[in-house]
Order: structure tokens, then C-alpha cells, then sequence
């Protein structure tokens, strides 16, 4: 065991991602000698080689386009887009190649490829490095999306990642890559589609996912105190969707609230709020709940905890959730 | 006087020219040091522009008959159709573009499949990994990358593969087009940018795309070579592209080809070329037709017989005879395979849609 934070874990993936199999290649902007700006590639370049991990002209389009191209012809790219917003000028490749190639091809062309995609805010990132992307993703068939909550996971999905057939849109929240905890490595925490369930409990479920989930769970403990015992589901994976996890969650504790840092609307929070009502109506108490980002461009860095969901919003939620009938 | 820091690489004033428009040898000084082709690598052209232009005259006649969906013709344009597959091994890589289905037959490709794009069965209906093939592409500029990609990872390993990208002028335009030439040069990577210069992108004519006194010197820019060739001469296409590919093959990097050429039918079917170009500047193009002028030079060398003559168009006739034949024939796959290639294996949810769309056709 060692006490890792979550960038650690990433960086070590990605070291042994490049040492078990040589077709992998990492790249993007900064990442050579620098280490990336979050120091997650660290001695990546000095200890694989420039061959292995390099930095590429400042063009994120072109280094999504050209990783298609590799991956096409037998490497297994791993590319980084500095932020989330500087992502933006590849959407033209990743919509409309990268989620795509497999199926107009018939199977005949696939992509094992994996964008890294440090996303979301609280660290007082001015505007263009704080936002909260998933939902293009998640939106786009094709395309799995990925985003882990502890160092463990980060590990074991982005090994699992960059082992995967298909491309992975890797989305690492940012606020989390200086949180500690105990890993042993080589971590593998389970398959991508599967949920975890992070704290259990009987009265109602928190479903959260990447940068809201030790939200969820600070929530839960708050709440304990007040007489509610509340479970916490983490997504692991956005797409593959794990409705059986949450689905099996909400029939038992009969009432939901769905946490997540983005805007809400027409966003992943409410999906997941839109299949719980689907699948779980009779067992409900209360309508399902969201507590999400406010439906503004991210605030700047003096403002942005009136944006963040918080542990008191989630249990203003909870308290909604029609408890006088239960 | 100090030259110029980069001016080795900017192209010849005048298009690289090996056939005249009479079929006559070009002057001397328009070859610029390229050599005539050898004449079975001129009959394999010809050959391959007369299959070429009655495949794209099939085509067009089937959208007509409503059976494509649309169909963008390379009427004009099948020099450096041609030109430019011929001067590749088959081992090479290509990128094309929807307008470049007459590159896809000259490659090999069977015109059924070529055309399953815009019959509208699938979106792509070749096996690009077998052909070593790009789907043919449609967001503009955006395969240039994969082309930059494809010939980065083949030097990787070793290979010495080279990889055409096949661009029109409205493509040079885009973003994905400075940044597939900025990433080879950067690299070096064996590619070659193949920009056929047709005129015009749908309706808006070139001065609109662009200030730069040919397509080619934006190559400058990148530390790459750029290379303007008469697009409707084959023999200086496959001249042309045949030494950039050859520098790429020996590890000298990109090279950019702008071949001028023209557009003679509209953008597809569903555009009406009318409204914004001349029957005139059309007949001008007319008079400078390819297949004409590679015929003209080979008659005159005495390399092209009657009987040859014969045997290509009998060759063609049977091509545009299969193809009538087979391709009304074809058939979309059936709905369930809307859901087999979205992933490696279908997410549950994919699942849970698949045998609803099950249920709904019982």
C-alpha cells in the first residue's frame, strides 16, 4: 500500500500502460520533458523515450486527427487536451471521426484510442480551464466516457482504457488529482458499466460521478447525523451507463438525487434522473432531485462556489424528499 | 544577393507540364526536370482514364435514374484521379474524398462498393484496412490528419509506406488542413498532399478561398515543398506525385501537389452550376479534356493501337454494364446492424433498443 493522489495513480497507469505493450504512444501538449501541466505524464519522456511520449504542435485538432491515423494503423494512442475548454477545436475529429470510424465502417476500422481530458472546476482555474464537457461526449454514440472518482479507479480505468478496443474519452477531474489515498498498485477496480456503490445506506440514493462524488459522500455523512442513512453510487462510467446498479439502488431506498458539477440542463444529471423515473416509479416516494452546477458559462475563480454543488445543497435536496409520508 | 530563406521551396510560376493540350511534348521548361512516364506506364493511365470517365458516367446516369441518392462527379478531374493512385505502390495509403470515386476504381476498389456511400446502403462500403483506403471523406480537410497519422505510425514501424491525401481548393481552407501540414512537416512524415484545384467549392469560385498566388506556395509556409502540376495532364501528375512520393519513401518528408484542373459537371446532381460560372468558362475546360490529351500524345507516339484502343473501351462498356447490372441489385444490411458497429460490444442499453426496433417490424 501507498499513499497516491489521484495524478500519481494516473501517471503510474500510463507508465505501465507503455511498458506492457510497446504500440502505446503518449502525446499531446506539454507533455514531453514539462510532465504536462498537472505533472501527470512525469519522466514519461525520460524513461520511454521521445518515441514513446512527446509533445506535438499546439493544435488539439490535429492531435486527435492524427491519433485517428495511428490507431488506424496499429498504435494504441493515449493524447492529452491540456483543459477541458481547449478540447474543443478536436470535436469536429472526435463527433465525426473518432465516435464514428467503427461503425461506417462496418468494424473494419476501429480506434483504440484514448483522449485525457483533465476536466470540471474547484481549483479557481480562470475562464476556459474549469469546464464541465460530459455531456458532449455522452451525447455522442460511439464514444465511451469515462471519469474516475478515486486514485484506485483512475488507475484501473485508464489501464482498462487504453486496453480497450473502442475510444475512450478519459475525463479527470481536476480538483481530485492532489486527493490522497491508500492504493496498491497495480489497482483493478472492475470493468467499465459498472457503478460503484461507495457508502451503503437505506434511505435514499446519491447518484454522483467524477468531481461530485466526495461530494455525495460528504453529504451522506452530514446527513447521518440528522437521522438519514443515504447511499452513494458512483458511475465510474458515464457511457457504458450502469442503469442496473442505480436502478437495484432506488427500488431499494425508494427516493434519488442525482449530484453532478455540470450545468443541468439537457446535461448527464438529467438523464440519469430521467432513467430512474422511468425504471423506478412505483418504488418512488418523492420526485427525483438534482443538484447540479447552475445554468451559467463557469463563473471566475471568486465566484465559483456559488456555482459548485455542495454538500448543504444536496441535503436541502434530501430534505425535499417528502419524508412526513414515510 | 542573399536568397531568400525558403525559397527552394516554393513551386515553379507555371503548372509542371509534360503533354500539351494537343498531345504534343510541353516545352522543355515546363517539365522542370520531370521525366515522361514510360509508355506502359502511359497505357496503364490511359487505360485506367477511359474505365475511369465511363464509370463516372454510369454514375451520373444512375443518379439521374434515381438510383444513387447523389452523386458528386470527377468529370475533368480523372488525370489526376488517376495520376495520382498510379503513382503509389499498392502498399501506400490513400485518403480520398467524396468527389474521388474514380481514384477508388483506378485503385481497384469494386464500383459497387465504391458506391455504397452514396447509394445510401452504408456510409462506407469498402474495407479500408484491405485497400489500404480511407473511407471516402466528407468534413473537409479533416482525413489529412489521418493520412499524417497512418504514415507516423507506418515509420515507426519501420515501413517505408507513403500516404496520399486527397484535398479540393475549398479544403485548404480549413483548419484541419494547416495543422495535417504542420504536423508532417513538424514530423516529417511521408505524405503527400494532393489538392485538385477544381475551381470552385460548390459555388464559391477560388479568389473567395483564397489571397496566395497558387494553393501550392501556402506549402512554404510549413517548410514543405510545394508543387503546382497541370491536373489535366496524367503524365505530369504521375511524374509529380511519383518523385514527391519517392522523397517521402526516402525519409524526406511531406510534399504539397496542388493539381489545376476543373470541375466540369456541377458540385452533385443537386446543385445547378447556372447560377454562378459560364457555359463559356465550361467549354474552355471542354477543350482541354484529359482523356482526350493523353489520347492524342499516344496516338501520335504510335504507343496506342486501334486494337488497344478496342480492348479498353470494350473494358469500359463492361465495367458500366456490371455496374447497371449489380448495383440496383444491392441491398441495405439489415436494421439490426444499425446497432452492431457503434461499439465492439453493444452497451445494454443499445441492447434494450435493438430488440424494441425488433419488435416494432414483427
Amino acid at each position: 500500500m501507498a499513499s497516491l493522489t489521484m495524478a500519481q495513480a494516473i501517471n503510474a497507469a500510463l507508465a505501465d500502460a507503455l511498458a506492457a505493450d510497446e504500440r502505446v504512444v503518449v502525446f499531446g501538449e506539454d507533455v514531453g520533458p514539462l510532465g504536462g501541466v498537472f505533472r501527470v505524464t512525469d519522466g514519461l519522456t525520460a524513461k520511454y523515450g521521445e518515441d514513446r511520449c512527446f509533445d506535438t504542435p499546439l493544435a488539439e485538432s490535429g492531435i486527435v486527427g492524427t491519433a485517428v491515423g495511428m490507431a488506424m494503423n496499429g498504435l494504441r494512442p493515449v493524447v492529452e487536451m491540456q483543459f477541458d475548454a481547449f478540447a474543443y477545436p478536436a470535436f469536429e475529429q472526435i463527433a465525426s471521426h473518432v465516435a464514428k470510424m467503427r461503425n461506417r465502417t462496418r468494424g473494419a476500422i476501429t480506434l483504440p484510442m484514448v483522449i485525457r481530458i483533465p476536466y470540471a472546476g474547484g481549483i479557481g482555474g480562470v475562464e476556459h480551464h474549469c469546464d464541465s464537457s460530459e455531456a458532449y461526449y455522452a451525447h455522442t454514440p460511439g464514444l465511451t466516457v469515462v471519469t474516475p472518482a478515486t486514485a484506485a479507479d483512475a488507475y484501473s480505468l485508464l489501464r482498462e482504457a487504453i486496453e480497450f478496443p473502442d475510444p475512450v474519452v478519459f475525463l479527470e477531474p481536476k480538483r481530485l488529482y492532489w486527493a490522497k489515498e491508500e492504493v496498491e498498485l497495480p489497482a483493478r477496480t472492475g470493468p467499465f458499466g459498472r457503478a460503484a456503490v461507495r457508502r451503503e445506506g437505506s434511505d435514499a440514493t446519491l447518484v454522483a460521478y467524477g468531481p461530485a462524488v466526495p461530494v455525495a459522500l460528504e453529504a451522506a455523512e452530514a446527513a447521518a447525523t440528522e437521522g438519514w442513512d443515504l447511499e452513494v453510487v458512483d458511475l465510474r462510467t458515464i457511457v457504458p451507463f450502469d442503469d442496473e446498479t442505480v436502478t437495484a439502488s432506488v427500488m431499494k431506498t425508494g427516493r434519488a438525487v442525482v449530484v453532478a458539477e455540470a450545468q443541468g440542463f439537457a446535461g448527464v444529471a438529467s438523464e440519469i434522473a430521467a432513467r430512474i423515473g422511468e425504471r423506478c416509479f412505483h418504488a418512488l416516494e418523492a420526485p427525483v432531485r438534482r443538484v447540479t452546477g447552475l445554468d451559467i458559462p463557469y463563473p471566475p475563480p471568486k465566484l465559483e462556489h456559488h456555482h459548485l454543488p455542495n454538500a448543504g445543497r444536496v441535503l436541502d435536496a434530501v430534505a425535499t424528499l417528502q419524508w412526513e409520508t414515510a | 544577393m542573399v536568397a531568400t530563406p525558403g525559397a527552394e521551396l516554393l513551386p515553379t510560376a507555371k503548372p509542371v507540364r509534360l503533354i500539351g493540350k494537343n498531345g504534343e511534348r510541353a516545352p522543355k521548361a515546363r517539365a522542370a526536370g520531370h521525366p515522361m512516364p514510360a509508355p506502359e506506364e502511359l497505357l496503364a493511365a490511359y487505360r485506367a482514364l477511359v474505365v475511369g470517365r465511363r464509370f463516372d458516367r454510369q454514375a451520373t446516369s444512375l443518379v439521374k435514374q434515381g438510383r444513387l441518392a447523389v452523386y458528386p462527379s470527377a468529370h475533368g478531374q480523372e488525370a489526376a484521379e488517376v495520376g495520382a493512385v498510379l503513382a503509389l505502390r499498392r502498399t501506400d495509403w490513400l485518403f480520398p474524398t467524396y468527389r474521388d470515386s474514380v481514384a477508388l476504381v483506378t485503385r481497384g476498389i469494386d464500383p459497387v462498393e465504391v458506391l455504397t456511400l452514396l447509394r445510401g446502403d452504408w456510409h462506407c462500403g469498402y474495407d479500408p484496412a484491405a485497400h489500404r483506403t480511407g473511407p471516402q471523406c466528407t468534413p473537409l480537410a479533416t482525413q489529412a490528419l489521418h493520412a499524417v497519422g497512418v504514415a507516423y505510425a507506418a515509420r515507426a514501424r519501420g515501413e517505408d509506406t507513403v500516404v496520399l491525401a486527397f484535398l479540393g481548393d475549398g479544403a485548404t481552407s480549413e483548419g484541419d488542413f494547416h495543422e495535417a501540414l504542420n504536423f508532417a512537416a513538424v514530423f516529417q512524415v511521408p505524405v503527400v498532399f494532393f489538392v485538385q484545384n477544381n475551381r470552385y467549392a460548390i459555388s464559391v469560385p477560388l479568389a473567395r478561398q483564397t489571397a496566395a498566388p497558387s494553393l501550392a506556395h501556402k506549402a512554404v509556409g510549413y517548410g514543405v515543398p510545394g508543387v503546382q502540376v497541370d491536373g489535366n495532364d496524367v503524365a505530369a501528375v504521375l511524374a509529380v506525385v511519383g518523385r514527391a512520393a519517392e522523397r517521402a519513401r526516402a525519409g524526406g518528408g511531406p510534399t504539397l501537389v496542388e493539381a489545376h484542373t476543373y470541375r466540369i459537371e456541377a458540385h452533385t446532381n443537386a446543385d445547378d452550376a447556372g447560377r454562378y460560372r459560364s457555359d463559356d468558362e465550361v467549354a474552355a475546360w471542354l477543350d482541354r479534356d484529359p482523356v482526350d490529351r493523353l489520347t492524342a500524345h499516344l496516338r501520335r507516339t504510335g504507343a496506342l493501337t486501334d486494337e488497344a484502343v478496342a480492348a479498353v473501351a470494350e473494358e469500359a462498356e463492361r465495367v458500366a454494364a456490371d455496374l447497371r447490372e449489380r448495383l440496383p441489385a444491392t441491398t441495405p444490411p439489415a436494421a439490426d446492424e444499425l446497432f452492431a458497429h457503434v461499439y465492439a460490444a453493444p452497451t445494454p442499453q443499445l441492447r434494450e433498443q435493438a430488440a424494441r426496433l425488433r419488435a416494432e417490424e414483427h
